[in-house]
């Protein structure tokens, strides 16, 4: 029972200081779930991550029910993703319902130009964090450098890329590995 | 009735919308097209809303879309309806995936997906740096906050906090 709350008020949390896309949320997730409450890994997390981009649904949603699926079975799923979305259907309804033209307010505006700068800098830090977790290799930079052309110059979607990077995984690492060689 | 319909909407762009929060969108339009619950031009004011509030964007846009076609019962519904696929997907995909974490090939398929990712969280970061470091104010704002938090491991909520008065104070 303890639990269940433990998860509700830690994806309350994240889902009210997210904003923006999945991606936002990644340093308030690491935060929270991995140097916080040790329920998850980095590793793991950008595991959830590259399952939640090419499975139906929000990325937000489908990492917390994720986490709480981990921790505490399908209870613990529903009650991570209902704590995820609790904050959105608060505010959006409030909004809604009474401050829609309060959103066009400048000193609104000012400060969400702040917050955009705030999330760009967790976002780099966590990147540099995730390039020591998930780049091990020659092969791994390799991929790398190809999903960013893919995605720069191609504009290739993120399920494509993703799809394309396992074909990859496969190549490289199981069928590389049969052959014996050493990576 | 409106309800039930509601519901079965957005469950069907729960289950469709692969990828992110802006991929509801095109769906949404369907919707405005389809029945009386909102205008395409209420869209764009749904979207400038739901990006600057707290929480993921699908789940704002359900939300909102829902409290504008039935009040209440309907952003809950609507919301509810939009995160069921996923919950049932991924506690399948959970269960499978700890049964067979430890082989082989579900092993390459990750450590292949594992740069990927960190590609993709690149690009999404650098669209939000586009839009967020502008000129020389905010781009030694960026530098301070970096700083700050590789040197102070401080919680994001902190930061997030301080940068919107930031952001007031100086006006960004």
């Amino acid at each position: 029972m303890q639990q269940l709350f433990l998860l509700f008020i830690s994806f309350f949390k994240i889902g009210l200081f997210t904003f923006g896309g999945g991606y936002a949320m990644l340093p308030l997730l690491q935060d929270e779930l991995v140097r916080r409450r040790k329920w998850t890994t980095d590793e793991e997390l950008l595991d959830y991550y590259s399952i939640g981009q090419c499975t139906p649904g929000v990325i937000a949603v489908n990492v917390s029910t994720f986490i709480g699926y981990k921790q505490k079975g399908v209870i613990g799923g529903c009650v991570s993703t209902l704590g995820m979305i609790m904050p959105s259907l608060l505010i959006i309804v409030l909004i809604a319902a009474i401050l829609a033209k309060y959103m066009h307010n400048q000193y609104l505006a000012y400060a969400f130009a702040g917050i955009r700068v705030a999330v760009t800098a967790l976002i780099a830090d966590t990147l540099l964090g995730l390039w020591k977790k998930g780049i091990k290799d020659k092969w791994a930079i390799f991929i790398f450098l190809v999903s960013v052309v893919l995605l720069l110059w191609f504009n290739l979607s993120a399920i494509w890329i993703v799809i394309l990077a396992s074909l990859a995984g496969v190549g490289i690492y199981k069928l590389a590995r049969r052959k014996g060689d050493s990576l | 009735m409106i309800y039930l319909i509601l519901f079965y909407e957005f469950f069907k762009i729960g289950l469709f919308a692969i990828g992110g929060g802006l991929v509801t969108v095109p769906f949404l339009f369907d919707l405005a097209e389809h029945y009386p619950w909102f205008t395409t031009k209420d869209l764009a004011d749904m979207i400038a809303i739901s990006e600057s509030t707290p929480g993921p964007l699908g789940v704002n846009m359900a939300t909102y879309a829902g409290f504008n076609a039935a009040g209440i019962g309907g952003a809950v519904i609507a919301t509810f309806g939009l995160v069921s696929p996923s919950v049932i997907i991924i506690m399948l995909i959970s269960k499978l995936l700890n049964k067979f974490r430890n082989n082989v090939w579900v092993d390459s398929v990750l450590s292949g997906i594992r740069p990927a990712v960190i590609a993709l969280i690149l690009f999404a970061g650098w669209e939000v740096a586009k839009l967020a470091v502008v000129d020389w104010k905010t781009l030694i704002l960026f530098l301070l906050f970096w700083t700050a938090i590789h040197f102070y491991k401080k919680s994001p909520i902190f930061y997030i906090v301080i940068s919107a008065v930031i952001g007031i104070v100086f006006k960004i």
